[in-house]
């Protein structure tokens, strides 16, 4: 009865067998109502989920943003927050409060409504992300049947976020910054889809929680090509660096939210410290087996661990690298990220056609020759393609003195 | 059908992160790629020239500090040779050597502070770099502590001299740290050098030629970089410049990634110098005693050095009273900003703040 993707997507589903259902309801909201007033209690239903789906990840976010900046100002020989509150953890509550104060100005020039909607409609798709995120084994929500398709086509929704906040500044900075956005978010979803349906292909299910539970050996083993390609796209899609050109501080100033300020900038930064999370939660889904993990810890548990080592290497890699120039990024994503995303697509597709048994399926011992496999081919074509488009190929040249200097006569 | 665009001018600053401090560059880009670049400078001018002549000599050090901020003594010591040469003030050997180690201490700390600013600019979140620099350069500011009290306006030396000789802690101090420091250049080089991203985005990226270096009077690492030659500490040695060994390197290409390099490799080259003078520093006096106001010949005098950022010039003009009748300073930050055109149009938006880093300019010096 509740296999439809709209139930799944809203919660319905739970909360429906929960209150609205006259042979459960725990609540007795239900069995109360005429049958013509069953929409209420879905409805409430939603509202409930939902709510609580948007403050746990307010709050978890609160917290990342606080383990991102110790985690910086370790990386760069610094402290970082540590003045308020146990290792300075309420440092995020003080950030807020000092936002939300701030005088909220909304340039002469600019759209006003879109002005003010930019921000919430890039909040907006993250929450959803995670309404869909198995992250117990009961997880309700997780069992949607189209979860991937359902997350690729939420978190596109942020290319208009951009362009919307760029756009309606009537800023130069502000649209600069948009239109490099919009180009960019848009080519860097095609590799980042593309490195899914090697996962997709294997597990046979585009449900997140049969993707989850279809790891006897983890898809990060099994298609190492795929998960490197994801979790670079996807640091692409969010926009960090080295990919994080639409901000662009040195140039650009800070790119699309350059007009923004007081709570629209924090809606704004609230769905920049967001984004990891949602990437490291759908990668480790997709790539690390969600919660699956010796009995030693609970499985949410092991979700979150691996998450968070996700979330500590997009972090490293923010730290570390510098930002690429914009025809270097698309080239990027072009010429490197999509042709092996391609190869993963097709060595799987390929390897499961040889190896799948007589019931048509494929045994452990199957997924661990395709990870032998897959690893050798995985350095070969990641080495092909540095080989062809990278620098380090180019030597450097010798300096020759030129002849226009004269340092060892003296001039006068 | 070709698609219109139309290109859009932009003001790069005054307030800006990216420009130094406070410079104003109206670009024009037509979509990625500039097509126009008018710098406008000024705003931090604060008429030093002009000052120089209502101060005595002596005092005028103290504005020298404020040209290149993150270079105080090299600025000491252009200005400081000029009075001397003006006024035929002879400097004990000692003071000598104690100058050239505060200046290659500057030059490392100065391009320190450039690699890691070059490194913002390119986008490293976090300052990582510019942490990591100024951790070695607060080491540095440690030791100009000792030897003048203070740490970025300096005013350490004299004409005829240096205010004061080094405290007995500084020798040790310094040893270790020139101990350590190509650890730390090795470690900035590991983090950057080889690194794909830095390679691509500066590898013949605003380039040089060698050409139009030397007609636009370029000097210091950019004008080296371009593959000429030419440093004053060994084409007019002052100081005890002669007296010491050392390279002065070269880059093949002139681009960003050059003048990267050969700041870097300046700064092993200042370490080496610095290791020798400690070897040949002797005990003796650090200023020659005179009179309270110098009170130079009449005449003119021009003593340039070969500051962090190029040639530094003090032309000094006298009248034989107690202050310079006039003071003509030669800004190297000032006269590199010449080419900025000629590198950045044709480039794209993301090249203009690295080729503009790779100038290292202080705005101090450039608007005085």
């Amino acid at each position: 009865m509740c296999a439809d993707a709209t139930g799944g997507i809203l919660g319905f589903c739970w909360l429906q067998a929960f209150i609205a259902n006259p042979h459960v309801g725990a609540l007795q909201i239900g069995p109360r109502l005429p049958e013509s007033l069953h929409w209420l209690a879905f409805a409430l239903a939603g509202f409930t989920l939902a709510a609580i789906v948007i403050n746990a990840v307010l709050m978890v976010t609160a917290l990342y943003t606080w383990f991102e900046r110790r985690l910086i100002g370790r990386f760069t020989s610094r402290l970082g927050p540590n003045r308020w509150g146990p290792f300075g953890l309420f440092q995020p509550f003080a950030d807020v409060m000092k936002l939300i104060t701030k005088e909220d100005i909304i340039p002469d020039a600019a759209d006003r409504p879109v002005f003010t909607l930019a921000p919430l409609v890039l909040v907006v798709p993250g929450f959803m992300v995670f309404a869909v995120i198995p992250f117990g084994a009961d997880s309700f929500l997780g069992r949607l049947n189209i979860g991937v398709l359902f997350i690729i086509g939420v978190t596109g929704i942020n290319t208009l976020g951009v362009f919307m906040a760029g756009w309606a500044s009537k800023s130069k900075f502000g649209l600069l910054g948009a239109m490099r956005g919009v180009a960019m978010l848009i080519s860097y979803e095609v590799p980042m889809a593309l490195s899914v349906v090697g996962v997709v292909l294997l597990a046979g299910s585009l449900g997140l929680k049969d993707i989850a539970e279809s790891q006897p050996v983890l898809h990060l083993l099994v298609q190492p090509l795929g998960f490197l390609v994801f979790m670079i796209a996807a640091s692409a899609e969010m926009s960090r660096a080295p990919f994080d050109m639409i901000e662009a501080e040195s140039e650009l100033v800070a790119g699309y939210h350059t007009e923004y300020s007081g709570a629209k900038w924090a809606i704004f930064q609230q769905a920049e410290f967001t984004a990891p999370l949602v990437t490291a939660t759908v990668g480790t889904v997709l790539f690390l087996g969600g919660t699956s993990g010796p009995a030693v810890l609970p499985g949410p548990a092991w979700f979150l661990l691996k998450a968070f080592v996700l979330v500590f290497f997009f972090v490293w890699a923010r730290v570390t690298w510098p930002r690429m120039r914009v025809n270097q990024i698309m080239e990027f994503a072009w010429k490197a990220l999509f042709p092996l995303a391609l190869l993963n697509m097709f060595v799987v597709a390929a390897e499961m056609q040889l190896l799948q048994g007589a019931d048509g399926g494929l045994d452990v011992s199957d997924l661990w020759i395709m990870a032998a496999v897959n690893w050798a081919l995985a350095l070969i074509a990641i080495f092909g393609i540095a080989n062809l488009l990278g620098q380090s190929k180019l030597r450097l040249p010798v300096p020759v003195p030129s002849p226009l200097a004269n340092m060892g006569v003296e001039a006068d | 059908m070709p698609l219109r665009t139309e290109p859009v001018t932009i003001n790069l600053g005054p307030q800006h992160p990216s420009t130094h401090g406070v410079f104003r560059l109206r670009v024009t880009f037509d979509g990625e790629s500039v097509v126009d670049v008018e710098p406008v400078f000024g705003y931090l001018h604060r008429g030093t020239e002009k000052l120089a002549e209502e101060r005595t000599f002596t005092q005028i050090v103290t504005l020298t500090d404020r040209l290149d901020y993150v270079s105080s003594m090299s600025n000491n010591l252009s200005y400081v040779q000029a009075v001397e040469k003006l006024g035929d003030i002879p400097v004990p050997e000692r003071a000598q050597y104690l100058r050239v180690i505060s200046a290659e201490l500057q030059r490392i700390a100065s391009h320190l502070v450039f690699i890691g600013f070059f490194m913002q600019e390119m986008g490293v979140f976090g300052g990582t770099l510019l942490m990591y620099s100024f951790r070695e350069r607060e080491r540095i500011l440690d030791l100009f502590e000792m030897l003048c009290g203070a740490r970025i306006t300096l005013s350490y030396m004299r004409p005829g001299g240096v205010t004061q000789d080094a405290p007995p802690e500084f020798w040790p101090s310094m040893a270790g740290l020139m101990q350590e420091m190509p650890g730390y250049i090795d470690e900035l080089e590991g983090l950057i050098t080889q690194n794909e991203i830095v390679l691509a985005r500066t590898r013949n990226v605003g380039v040089l030629s060698d050409e139009l270096a030397v007609n636009a009077s370029i000097t210091g690492p950019i004008l080296r970089a371009s593959g000429v030659q030419w440093d004053l500490r060994k084409a007019h040695p002052y100081a005890v410049y002669d007296r010491v060994d050392f390279d002065v390197p070269i880059g093949a290409t002139g681009d960003v990634f050059d003048r990267y390099l050969v700041r870097v490799q300046e700064m092993r080259e200042s370490v080496k110098i610095i290791g020798q003078c400690v070897e040949q520093i002797e005990a003796g006096p650090v200023k020659t005693e005179g009179p309270f106001f110098v009170r130079p010949r009449a005449g003119d005098a021009y003593a340039a050095v070969e500051n962090p950022k190029g040639e530094l010039g003090f032309y000094l003009v006298s009248d034989g009273g107690i202050s310079p009748y006039r003071c003509k300073i030669r800004s190297p930050s000032f006269i590199n900003l010449t080419v900025l055109k000629e590198l950045l149009v044709g480039g794209q938006v993301g090249d203009l703040v690295v080729v503009f880093g790779s100038l290292d300019v202080n705005l101090g010096e450039v608007d005085r």
